[in-house]
C-alpha cells in the first residue's frame, strides 16, 4: 500500500467522524498554543527586561551593603555603607566617571489637592549622567546643594503627569511627607518597565533624604560609572580594597559590602527571565501531553472500533506494518493539524497579550519548531500503542469481532 | 492446486487439548467447484481458516500452489492471502465508509498493482455492477454487496476463491444469483471451494465434502449430469 493511499485513508477515517477528531485534536491546539504562547510572552519579557536594564547603563559598578549570598539574595547588615564611602570612591578610585550615593524610599507627595505615592531618591548630582536620566527643564542640583541638603526636588516624568497635569512645575512647591521642597527639574520620561516605573520618582539631595526626610545615616548603594568597560574588573578590585580599608575589615574577614556591575546584574535578570519562561513552557508542556493522552484514547477507541475492519484488511492481505502505518498516520494527522491550528491561535495569544498588556511578546522560528516537532512526535508517541494494537490483531477474531 | 495432508488443528482449553480438526487429508485440482458440508462445530471453519492461511495448522501439511504455507511467517502469510486467495463471506464484510470500487481497489492497492482503479472496474463489470461503482455498501442489495465481494475477490486473480456462507445472509432468490455468479466464474476456469450447511448449495457442486468432528467423513463426487438439476 502506498502512503499516498494511507493518507487517504486515514483522512477519510477523521473527515467521518468529525466532531470526535476536532475534540481529539482540540487537547493539541490548545497544547501547543499554550506553549506557543507561554513561551512568547516570557521570552519577551526577557528581552524588554534586558533592554531596558542596558537603559541604564552597562559601564555601572554598584556597592550595595550586606553580604551576596546568592543571585538576588542580600542579606546582613544593611548600615554598613556611609556617604564617607562615596566621597572615597569619588575620590581614589582612578578611571572613573563618578560616583552616586543613594538612598530611596516611598514617600507621599502633594501638590494642591493631587496626591501620589512615588519613589524618592536622595542621589549626588552626579545621578543623571551614571542613570542616562536626561532633564528636560530646569536643572539638577549642584554639588552645594547636595552638601547643604537643600530641600529641592527634581520631577521623574510621571510625576509631573499624575500632580501637575500640564501645569509647569518649575518653581513651584511640592509637599513631601508634609515638607516642602522646590521643584528645579524635570527629567525626560525613560519608559516604563513592567514592574517598575522609573519615572514615577523624584530626586532630592542625599543628604536631604538622609537627614531631613529618612533620618538614615548610611547609604542603600553607590553606583559608579567607569570611564570605560575594559576597566570594570579593576575597579571593582580597587574599591573593594578601598571599602575593606575604610571598613577595617581584617585580612581573612568576609566584606560587609558587595560590589557588582550591571552586566552581571543583567545576566543575573536574564536567567532569572529565562527560568520564568522554562516554567510557563513546562506548563504549557503539560497541557500538550493531556492532548496527546487524549489521542490515545480516541485511537484505543477508534480501534477497537474498527476491529471487524481490520480483520477484513488483513484478510485481504494487509501487511501488520501496513495496519501499523494507518493508524499511526490517523494520530500523527490529528497531531499536526492540531498542532498547526495550535501555532495560529498561540500567535494569536500572545498578539492579543501584546496589545492588551503593552508586553512585548517574541513568537520566534524556533518556538514554533519545538511546538509544532514536540506535537508531531506525541501524536507517533500516543498512537503506537493502539497501532500497535490493531496491527497485531488476529485476522480470525478481528472477523469475528461483534 | 491445494494439496492437504494429516491437516490437524489443536486448541489448548485449560490442561485439555482439543482437536478443532484432526487429521485431514485431500486434493483439489485448478478449476474445481468444491463446497465443504458439515453441522456447526464439525471442523469446517477451521479447516476454511487454514485453507485461507488466516491461521496455521497444529499439524499436517498444506501446499497451496506448490506453496508450503506451514513454514510462512505472518507477513509471507499475508502476501499469499493477498495474492493467492480471495475471500468472499457470509456477511459480506466490506468497509462501509468506501465505496464500491474503492472496496474492490483495496487487495490491489496492498498488493502494490498499478493500474488498480482499471482492474478494479473490470472487476465489477464482472459482476455486473459497473454502474454502481461510485456507491457505498449501505446503498446496495444484500446481493449487490455479495457481488461486490466476490468483485474483490476475484480482482488480484486468485488461485483460490473461499467462501465461508456466500448466501447464508441472502434470500433464496438471490442465493440462486450468487450461486450462479461462483459458477460462472468456475466455468471461467476458477478454482472456488464453498463452505455451507445447505444441501441446496452443496447439490450444485461437482464435489463436496463432508466434515464431522473434526475429520472428513466423505469425499463425494456427483456425476456432471446431477449437478445441473436444479
Amino acid at each position: 500500500m502506498l502512503i499516498f493511499d494511507l493518507f487517504k485513508m486515514a483522512l477519510r477515517s477523521l473527515w467521518s467522524n468529525k466532531l470526535r477528531s476536532v475534540l481529539t485534536a482540540l487537547g493539541i491546539i490548545i497544547g501547543v498554543a499554550s506553549v506557543i504562547s507561554m513561551i512568547s510572552i516570557g521570552e519577551g519579557a526577557r528581552k524588554q527586561t534586558l533592554t531596558t536594564i542596558a537603559k541604564f547603563g552597562t559601564n555601572i559598578i554598584t556597592v550595595k551593603p550586606g553580604e551576596k549570598k546568592s543571585r538576588h539574595v542580600q542579606s546582613g547588615k544593611v548600615d554598613t555603607l556611609k556617604l564617607e564611602d562615596a566621597y572615597a570612591i569619588e575620590k581614589h578610585i582612578s578611571s572613573i566617571t563618578g560616583a552616586a550615593a543613594q538612598v530611596y524610599k516611598n514617600a507621599q507627595l502633594k501638590f494642591g489637592n493631587k496626591n501620589s505615592n512615588s519613589l524618592v531618591r536622595g542621589t549626588g548630582e552626579k545621578y543623571p549622567q551614571l542613570s542616562n536620566f536626561v532633564l528636560e527643564e530646569g536643572r539638577y542640583f549642584s554639588r552645594e546643594e547636595v552638601q547643604t541638603a537643600r530641600r529641592v526636588c527634581v520631577l521623574g516624568a510621571t510625576v509631573v503627569k499624575n500632580l501637575f497635569g500640564d501645569k509647569n512645575p518649575i518653581g513651584e512647591v511640592l509637599k513631601v511627607d508634609g515638607n516642602n521642597y522646590t521643584v528645579i527639574g524635570r527629567m525626560v520620561a525613560k519608559g516604563a518597565l513592567s514592574w517598575f516605573d522609573p519615572d514615577d520618582q523624584i530626586m532630592i539631595p542625599v543628604t536631604t533624604a538622609q537627614k531631613r526626610l529618612f533620618g538614615m545615616d548610611y547609604v542603600q548603594a553607590i553606583d559608579i560609572q567607569a570611564r570605560n568597560i575594559d576597566e570594570m574588573e579593576k575597579i571593582k578590585d580597587d574599591v573593594k580594597a578601598l571599602v575593606r580599608r575604610r571598613h577595617n575589615i581584617p585580612e581573612g574577614k568576609d566584606n560587609d559590602f558587595y560590589v557588582q556591575n550591571s552586566s552581571e546584574w543583567l545576566n543575573s535578570w536574564g536567567d532569572a527571565a529565562k527560568t520564568f519562561t522554562f516554567l510557563l513552557g513546562g506548563i504549557a508542556a503539560i497541557s500538550l501531553m493531556v492532548g496527546g493522552i487524549g489521542i490515545m484514547n480516541i485511537m484505543l477507541v477508534s480501534v477497537t472500533e474498527r476491529t471487524r475492519e481490520i480483520g477484513i484488511r488483513k484478510a485481504i492481505g494487509a501487511k501488520k506494518r501496513e495496519i501499523l502505518e494507518q493508524f499511526l498516520i490517523e494520530s500523527v494527522v490529528i497531531s499536526f493539524l492540531g498542532g498547526a491550528f495550535g501555532i495560529g491561535i498561540g500567535i494569536g495569544i500572545s498578539q492579543v497579550v501584546s496589545k492588551m498588556g503593552g508586553w512585548d511578546t517574541i513568537v520566534s522560528f524556533q518556538t514554533i519548531l519545538l511546538a509544532f516537532g514536540f506535537s508531531v512526535a506525541i501524536g507517533v508517541f500516543f498512537g503506537f500503542y493502539p497501532a500497535n494494537k490493531a496491527a497485531n490483531m488476529n485476522p480470525i477474531d478481528a472477523l469475528r469481532y461483534e | 492446486m491445494i494439496e492437504v495432508a494429516q491437516l490437524s488443528k489443536t486448541y489448548r482449553l485449560g490442561n485439555q487439548e482439543v482437536y478443532a480438526l484432526r487429521e485431514v487429508s485431500f486434493n483439489i485440482s485448478k478449476g474445481e467447484l468444491v463446497s465443504i458440508m458439515g453441522p456447526s462445530g464439525s471442523g469446517k471453519s477451521t479447516l476454511m481458516n487454514l485453507l485461507g492461511c488466516l491461521d496455521l495448522p497444529s499439524g499436517g501439511s498444506y501446499h497451496l500452489a506448490n506453496i508450503d504455507v506451514q513454514s510462512l511467517k505472518a507477513n509471507e502469510l499475508a502476501e499469499v492471502r493477498n495474492k493467492q486467495i480471495g475471500f468472499v463471506f457470509q456477511n459480506f464484510n466490506l468497509l462501509p465508509r468506501a465505496t464500491a470500487l474503492e472496496n474492490v481497489e483495496l487487495p490491489l492497492l496492498y498488493g502494490r498493482i498499478p493500474q488498480s482503479r482499471i482492474k478494479a472496474l473490470d472487476s465489477l463489470d464482472k459482476v455486473g455492477l459497473r454502474d454502481r461503482a461510485k456507491h457505498r455498501p449501505n446503498e446496495l442489495s444484500g446481493g449487490e454487496r455479495q457481488r461486490v465481494a466476490i468483485a474483490r475477490a476475484i480482482v488480484n486473480n486468485p488461485s483460490i476463491i473461499l467462501a465461508d456462507e456466500p448466501t447464508g445472509n441472502l434470500d433464496s432468490k438471490t442465493g440462486v444469483e450468487i450461486l450462479n455468479s461462483f459458477k460462472q466464474l468456475n466455468a471461467e476456469g476458477a478454482t472456488i471451494i464453498l463452505v455451507t450447511h445447505d444441501p441446496s448449495v452443496s447439490d450444485q457442486c461437482p464435489r463436496t465434502l463432508f466434515m464431522m468432528d473434526g475429520c472428513l467423513s466423505k469425499d463425494e463426487r456427483k456425476p456432471v449430469s446431477e449437478v445441473h438439476g436444479c
